[in-house]
């Protein structure tokens, strides 16, 4: 078994989601290596080579991978690739983005969004929004998978890998990033919360949306997630969504507010551990998941609580 | 330009679906189907594309059985001009999918595919990245904002930090997200004048595609249910619970 994981970076800091995919390879069974493809980005090797569990740390430094696009790490993941037999990235938007890329240009199926080992072969996956759980087996001889950050933990530091450098591609690709809109919070990162609060349709407008989770997130230390139609209505920035089709979350404290529990969100947050849910109406389905459900008008609970607290 | 649109025909995402009791898979029998909610965003934007007049025709293609017809003929009735079914009745995974629709893609040409991010039954996310690879295509996946201008995309994407804008050259293959659009429905006379569209029908043989899958599903199973909460009766019982029985405040 050869392992190699592919950091998620951007060029100055590596992504917490890397330490969760080397979990990952934790659970199969062996060390592995760090691809850190990018440019200007030793910093990133650095902090890759501290995580324990990292066999070596290979940096590919080119001005062609400066903007991290899809085709420039795929044809950088390329030139290693058939030295593995397992090649691990996070599931996330940059990881769902590149690692099918690297799939089909092996001619090897990809593994979506793995919560479970079974073995070097088999993998179990959750499927039609988290409401059945997939066990498949790989017969590839390259394995290249997305993993689920919230079902494995993250490896520690502690380690102090080699860092080689690898050779580089030299051309980028067509595409081009033109422009990058980050969303600026001094909030924990939603994925890594211990605590999230988060607003849905029932908040009735971003004033209010604003208005009534910022203090409450403020005394809890939490980050602030929404429901889609949240996001639609333009209560919240899109990453902040939560669910099938968005983030997957799973912090010691979900709280739900103003949030109906389609499926689609539920997908996202029922490996919370603790789910408090208020809402007005007892029959939303989000009080099915709940630990604590609450039926009252969040405009009075939530100040009231936020208060209280 | 042509603009190609893969429809993907699935569960109905209102559908409670279960789990058959012999671990086989999910019960898909008698249930309701619909085109993956991404796709129809596919169609929509495609639809949009060609009424600004940078699209000249809307091809829409489903890969599986016989019925995916309906899926072709509801993205007719959206606005598509026509259909091309590859049928059969193998299990189809990404990789396959991927591979039926760059032999499509060759044989018609478009300037651009449009596919959605996910297909909300296996939640694979994989087969516009794998379809632009196989072509060497480049690739705008999660896509809330499309701008064509001679020849070349402006894509605005939703990644996990916020947006991303990127700017690439066509041919080239766009998966949609969300906030893209809204699609429309259907109107009666459309639903009525898509009987009459055409529908070329294809197999992954004549195609000369191998589709056997690559991964064995060994078990489909329920996920682990969570144990019934309780209803507190105030915001003092909440706070109440949440620190000394629940412990995380
Ligand atoms: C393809 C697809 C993908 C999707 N992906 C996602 C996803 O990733 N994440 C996601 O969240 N959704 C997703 N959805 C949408 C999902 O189906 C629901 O539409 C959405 O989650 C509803 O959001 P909501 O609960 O905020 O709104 P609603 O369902 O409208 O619920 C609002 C709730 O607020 C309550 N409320 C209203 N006023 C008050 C008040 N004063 N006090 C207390 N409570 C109040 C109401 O009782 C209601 O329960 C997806 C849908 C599709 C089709
Ligand atoms: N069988 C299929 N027929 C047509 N298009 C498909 C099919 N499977 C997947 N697609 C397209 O690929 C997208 C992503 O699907 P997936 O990779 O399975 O999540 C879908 O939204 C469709 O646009």
């Amino acid at each position: 078994m050869k392992i190699l994981v592919i950091a998620e970076h951007d060029n100055q800091k590596l992504a917490p989601a890397t330490a969760h995919a080397l979990g990952a390879a934790k659970a199969l069974g062996a060390a592995a290596d760090v691809l850190v493809a990018g440019h200007g980005c030793r910093a990133v090797a650095e902090q890759a080579a501290k995580l324990e569990g990292v066999a070596r740390v290979l940096l590919a430094d080119s001005p062609a991978l400066a903007d991290l696009t899809a085709e420039a790490l795929a044809a950088q993941a390329l030139q290693i690739a058939k030295e593995y037999t397992h090649i691990l990235v996070p599931a996330t938007a940059f990881g769902k983005n590149v690692a099918p890329r690297i799939a089909a240009l092996l001619d090897v199926a990809q593994i979506s969004d793995i919560v479970k080992v079974i073995d070097a072969d088999t993998f179990v996956r959750p499927i039609y929004a988290g409401n059945a759980l997939a066990t498949v087996r790989s017969g590839d001889p390259v394995k290249v998978i997305t993993v689920r950050g919230t079902a494995f933990d993250a490896v520690g530091e502690g380690g102090n890998a080699p860092i080689e450098t690898i050779e580089a591609i030299a051309e980028s690709g067509p595409t081009k990033v033109v422009g990058r809109e980050v969303t600026k919070s001094a909030r924990p990162e939603l994925t890594n919360a211990r605590v999230i609060v988060s607003g849905g349709r029932g908040l009735g407008s971003a004033e209010k949306f604003h208005e009534l989770l910022e203090p409450l997130a403020d005394k809890l230390g939490a980050a602030i997630g929404a429901s889609r139609a949240a996001v639609d209505a333009g209560y919240a920035p899109n990453d902040y969504q939560v669910g099938q089709t968005g983030k997957i979350v799973a912090p010691e404290l979900y709280v739900a507010i103003g949030i109906s529990g389609a499926i689609q969100h539920l997908a996202g947050m029922k490996d919370s551990k603790v789910i408090v849910a208020i809402n007005k109406d007892p029959e939303a389905p989000i009080f099915q998941v709940a630990d604590y459900g609450l039926v009252a008008d969040l405009f009075q609970a939530v100040p009231e609580l936020t208060q209280k607290l | 330009m042509k603009i190609l649109v893969p429809v993907k025909r699935v569960v109905d995402y209102n559908v409670k679906i279960r789990v058959k009791p012999d671990g086989s898979g999910v019960d898909t029998a008698n249930v309701k189907m619909s085109m993956n909610p991404f796709d129809e965003i596919a169609v929509e934007e495609a639809i949009r594309l060609k009424e600004a007049g940078v699209a000249s025709e809307v091809v829409a293609v489903s890969c599986g059985v016989a019925q995916c017809q309906e899926t072709l003929r509801a993205a007719m009735a959206m606005g598509a001009d026509r259909g091309i079914l590859v049928q059969t009745d193998v299990e189809l995974q990404p990789l396959a999918v991927a591979k039926l629709l760059k032999a499509v893609v060759e044989k018609e040409q478009p300037g651009l595919v449009i596919a959605g991010k996910q297909a909300i039954d296996d939640d694979a996310n994989q087969t516009g990245q794998m379809l632009a690879a196989l072509l060497g295509w480049p690739q705008a996946t999660f896509a809330s904002k499309v701008v064509v201008t001679d020849g070349k995309l402006t894509v605005t994407r939703e990644v996990d930090g916020g947006l991303e804008t990127l700017e690439l050259p066509l041919p080239a293959v766009i998966t949609t997200d969300l906030r893209l659009n809204e699609p429309r429905f259907a109107t009666l006379p459309n639903i009525m004048k898509a009987k009459k569209k055409p529908i070329d029908t294809l197999t992954p043989e004549a195609l000369g595609v191998d589709v056997t899958p690559r991964l064995a599903t060994l078990k489909v199973e329920e996920p682990p249910k969570r144990k019934a909460g309780v209803m507190v009766g105030s915001v003092d019982e909440l706070i109440e619970k949440l620190r000394n029985e629940a412990k995380v405040i």
